[in-house]
């Protein structure tokens, strides 16, 4: 394309598509005269946006580099994002429910309507995905397509602009130089006063502020696009760890996701309320209608470390590494990982004690405690007396055929059956255990169990968390917000004065905040006797 | 010391109401100019902007002195924020009055903000006791910073309705004089749902009503203002007796549906009968009527106002609403995102002023498209206050 370059009449070369000369500012296309003003948009320089246009790439290119379709994508995601917040998504609805009727029986028509387009799952959706992918695209895209052109132009500004340039500027004044006329050095001072550089050029001034504020867009959208980078790295594997972890009181848990290297013992779970008869909070608490409020949620848990090799069949042998008690917003934090209090269960079972009596007698043969997470295969009482568990239901219920089942294997609701074995039945007389529940399903038996009490331990819902994705987010986020404030905060300003032999002008240009250089313009202008300068997009009017 | 606190918000909402009357003379008060018109302007304008400062003195010492008494920063519940809400709204047009004495900005914003404060107190405002989740030094970082960004960008909208106000065309009925008309109707519908609610309220209304849900169990609910909206199938239990004179449609689910129905039935009709009465004694709409009093505003100081508070309140609000937002979320719920509804609408917030901003700055939106958008941003922020945490459940509806 060098062949399409544009020269000056002041020698300048000029890449293709250039609008204003590089050097002199002299507007290269264009019909000089209908043109009362200039675009100063990247200083007129040329953006491959706008200067290629035939290939598929050059296609793709301007699509993603124009601003309109930015703000399209922008748009589009933010009225997915409010639609997916009109009933909540799969995630947040109860964790034992079917969403294919769940969001009917919850929300009606208008709920179902919400499942079949597949709303309940906005976040993750593939369009939902695409959207953010096309935002990170146009963030690239846009950016680099004008950061190019405003380098350039920027690099080197130069003092002395075209008579053109000036006279096609928003702001310009001139004013005849008599012999009262302010001198240049007076200028000078003045607008080095409002902090701007100034420098000057056989007689010409060029004053310039904020520069650097011109790069707070690029530099916000770089923190963008890492933070969108970031968010990506999640899904590669080992860049995340998210695990949950029931801890018993007393108990020491490997750590899932941590290779085995850690393991958590807990001396103790906390649950603290509000006092209710607290001068301070007795009214809100009375109005929220709820009994207690709770005030701490607490794990009191130790942390260790695995010391060298585990041997298979060997407990490993531990080394502590720390104490840190585990409550909400105070999570504990080792090596990436971070251990956060969310759930807990109080009062669990964690044994059952019966004692096998005579029917007839009343007499009480011998006692007998079932440890529900590892119950034994046999209990002996001894003198011919001993209780078989058949069978083992630690969160039971009946199926759908009648029979009995377990939910989980975490006993809520444990239920047994037992073979009570005496002298007189050496084969064993068979009785289904649960809690306030004892039935006999081959037939009368001679001996029942029957329950003494329960063990029951507090237990931690922790989870494990570990995210190296954090920092990149963190750095993208610090990016934006320094880019965000550099290009809010402070307003690139130049002014450019022109000195001939019978008037002086005066142009300037901003590329926002309008208001505020016109304020200082009719500072300076008051200080120096200048002519203010005029807002020729007025005159149009 | 919570009485104290409370007398001081008392205090600092009638200095409000003064305020707001100062500005307006000193933008209507001609027929007792006696001075000409700038020095009038600037001398009441004056006096508008040394109240405004005491009334936000005295909602500062509510503040701290609130504080005192709860031992935790007093924005963990919606009376809390929403009054925090109104006091940032002050605070960031008291920065913007420095930067621009603009005393129109004045006789807009500060209304704006004795509305929000007046529609805290619908709220309880008993001292309440932090949960767990609540309980970390993000709490008065995080909800104080987001507060402040809204309350400046609440400042454009300010400024966004004075800009419509001045230059839309009110001789002759068009879209955008009824959608203006229909902005001043909210204000005016939420200033009626507060004084029918606080109404009911000293009057010491009740009325209880249950219902079976969908989930088979008995519900009760009361009600503070009369029942219009029953619960489908809802039975009457005690309390004052009045309707309901039909029942929600059964579509409607959800605990609170019917009763949050109701509410809204009560602020539409309470508001077209106030903003009736209104139309009534001016005999012309509400923005025809301000209008000739904005005569001598410069649109293009408002409008660069209008643009300003978003430039000065993006990156805050940024700060505040998302930043400080996800840091405290990872925290205490253990990821930094997680699509609540409070946290998508602050996303979607964030977005509706990046695409504002590039809208502006690129593709050369001024003057009035720019006003509207600051009118719809606002209308967002409101959303997030009131619907996302009234009838969107999340783990941010804490009231």
């Amino acid at each position: 394309m060098s062949n399409n370059n544009i020269t000056c009449e002041c020698g300048h070369v000029n890449p293709y598509g250039t609008e204003i000369c590089e050097v002199c500012g002299k507007p290269l296309q264009g019909d000089l005269e209908s043109k009362k003003l200039l675009n100063m948009r990247y200083e007129g320089s040329a953006r491959r946006s706008q200067t290629y246009k035939t290939t598929i790439i050059d296609k793709i290119w301007n699509f993603f580099s124009s601003v309109k379709v930015g703000i399209w994508i922008i748009v589009l995601l933010l009225v997915a994002s409010a639609i997916g917040t009109i009933f909540p998504q799969e995630m947040y609805i109860p964790p034992l429910s079917d969403p294919t009727v769940y969001y009917k029986e919850q929300y009606g028509v208008l709920g179902q309507l919400y499942y079949d387009l597949g709303f309940h799952n906005l976040y993750g959706s593939w369009w939902y995905m695409l959207l953010i992918a096309a935002l990170g695209l146009s963030l690239i895209v846009a950016s680099l397509d004008r950061f190019v052109p405003l380098y350039r132009s920027l690099k080197k500004q130069r003092v002395i602009r075209h008579e053109s340039f000036m006279k096609r500027q928003k702001y310009f004044g001139k004013t005849e130089i008599s012999h009262d006329s302010p001198d240049l050095s007076g200028i000078k001072q003045a607008l080095e006063n409002k902090r701007y550089n100034v420098k000057e050029e056989n007689g010409h001034l060029f004053a310039e502020k904020n520069r650097f504020s011109r790069w707070g867009p690029y530099v916000n959208h770089i923190g963008l696009i890492l933070f969108l980078i970031g968010g990506m790295l999640r899904f590669f594997p080992g860049m995340y760890v998210d695990e949950v972890l029931w801890l018993r009181e007393g108990e020491t848990e490997k750590i899932k996701g941590t290779e085995e290297a850690y393991y958590l013992k807990s001396d103790g779970f906390i649950l603290e309320t509000y006092d209710n008869e607290d001068e301070k909070f007795k009214d809100a608490i009375e109005e929220s209608g709820q009994a207690v409020v709770a005030k701490n949620y607490q794990t009191d848990a130790v942390l260790y470390k695995q010391v060298g090799e585990r041997v298979a069949g060997t407990d490993p042998e531990l080394e502590k590494v720390k104490e840190h008690p585990i409550q909400v917003n105070k999570p504990l934090k080792f090596e990436g990982y971070a251990i956060y209090q969310v759930d807990y269960k109080l009062n669990e079972l964690q044994k059952m004690s019966f004692t096998m009596d005579n029917k007839e007698s009343g007499e009480s043969i011998g006692d007998l405690t079932i440890d529900l997470y590892n119950p034994e295969k046999e209990y002996n009482l001894e003198n011919g007396y001993s209780v078989e568990v058949m069978d083992y239901f630690p969160d039971f219920e009946f199926n759908d055929k009648g029979e009995p089942t377990t939910k989980s294997k975490v006993p809520n609701n444990p239920a047994f059956i037992l073979n009570m074995i005496s002298p007189e039945h050496p084969d064993g007389e068979v009785a289904f255990v649960a809690i306030k529940q004892n039935l006999e399903p081959l037939g009368e038996n001679d001996y029942k169990m029957s329950f003494q009490n329960v063990d029951t331990k507090n237990v931690s819902g922790l989870v494990v968390r570990k995210d190296n994705t954090l920092w990149i987010l963190a750095i993208g986020g610090a990016i934006f917000m320094i880019g965000v404030i550099q290009g809010m905060y402070w307003n690139h300003r130049r002014i450019w004065i022109r000195k001939g032999n019978d008037e002086m002008w005066l142009s300037c240009h901003t590329n926002k905040n309008w208001y505020g250089l016109k304020r200082e313009l009719e500072s300076i202008t008051k200080e120096t006797g200048l002519n203010m300068p005029l807002d020729q997009s007025e005159e149009k009017k | 010391m919570a009485q104290l606190s409370s007398n001081l918000l008392y205090v600092a909402f009638f200095i409000y109401f003064a305020a707001s009357i100062v500005f307006a003379i000193s933008l209507f008060g001609k027929k007792w100019r006696k001075s000409d018109e700038v020095t009038h302007s600037k001398k009441w304008g004056m006096w508008g902007f040394a109240l405004s400062t005491v009334g936000f003195l005295f909602q500062l010492s509510y503040f701290i002195t609130r504080w005192i008494a709860a031992g935790h920063a007093p924005v963990s519940n919606l009376f809390e924020f929403t009054t925090f809400f109104g006091m940032a709204m002050v605070f960031a047009f008291l920065i913007i009055y420095l930067i621009y004495k603009s005393n129109v900005i004045g006789v807009f914003a500060m209304p704006v903000a004795i509305i929000v404060i007046a529609y805290a107190s619908v709220f309880p405002s008993d001292i309440q006791p932090l949960i767990p989740a609540l309980q970390s030094n993000w709490l008065k970082i995080h909800v104080t910073t987001a507060a402040l960004g809204e309350g400046i960008l609440s400042i454009s909208f300010a400024a966004g309705l004075v800009y419509l106000v001045k230059t839309v065309n009110q001789s002759k009925a068009s879209k955008s004089t009824f959608w203006l008309e229909f902005v001043m109707y909210s204000l005016i519908s939420t200033i009626a749902f507060v004084v029918l609610s606080l109404g009911f309220e000293a009057a010491g209304y009740s009325s209880t009503y249950q219902f079976v849900d969908q989930n088979e169990q008995q519900i009760t609910v009361d009600y503070t203002l009369p029942a219009i909206a029953g619960p489908t199938d809802g039975q009457y239990v005690s309390g004052n007796e009045f309707g309901p004179l039909f029942e929600a449609p059964g579509w409607m689910k959800g605990e609170k549906a019917a009763h949050k129905l109701n509410t809204l039935i009560w602020s539409i009709f309470g508001g077209l009968i106030l903003y009736g009465l209104v139309r009534l004694i001016l005999r012309k709409r509400i923005g025809a009527a301000i209008q000739p009093a904005l005569k001598n505003v410069n649109e293009e100081l408002v409008d660069e106002i209008q643009y300003r508070a978003v430039a000065i309140g993006f990156p805050v609000f940024t700060l505040g609403a998302l930043i400080f937002a996800m840091i405290w979320a990872q925290a205490a719920w253990t990821r930094f995102w997680g699509w609540d509804p409070k946290e998508v609408w602050a996303l979607v917030t964030f977005l509706f002023y990046a695409a504002y901003l590039h809208l502006r700055l690129s593709r050369g939106w001024q003057g009035e498209k720019s006003a509207w958008l600051a009118v719809v941003g606002f209308v967002i922020i409101m959303l997030n206050l009131v619907v996302v945490n009234l009838v969107i459940s999340g783990l941010h509806s804490y009231a």
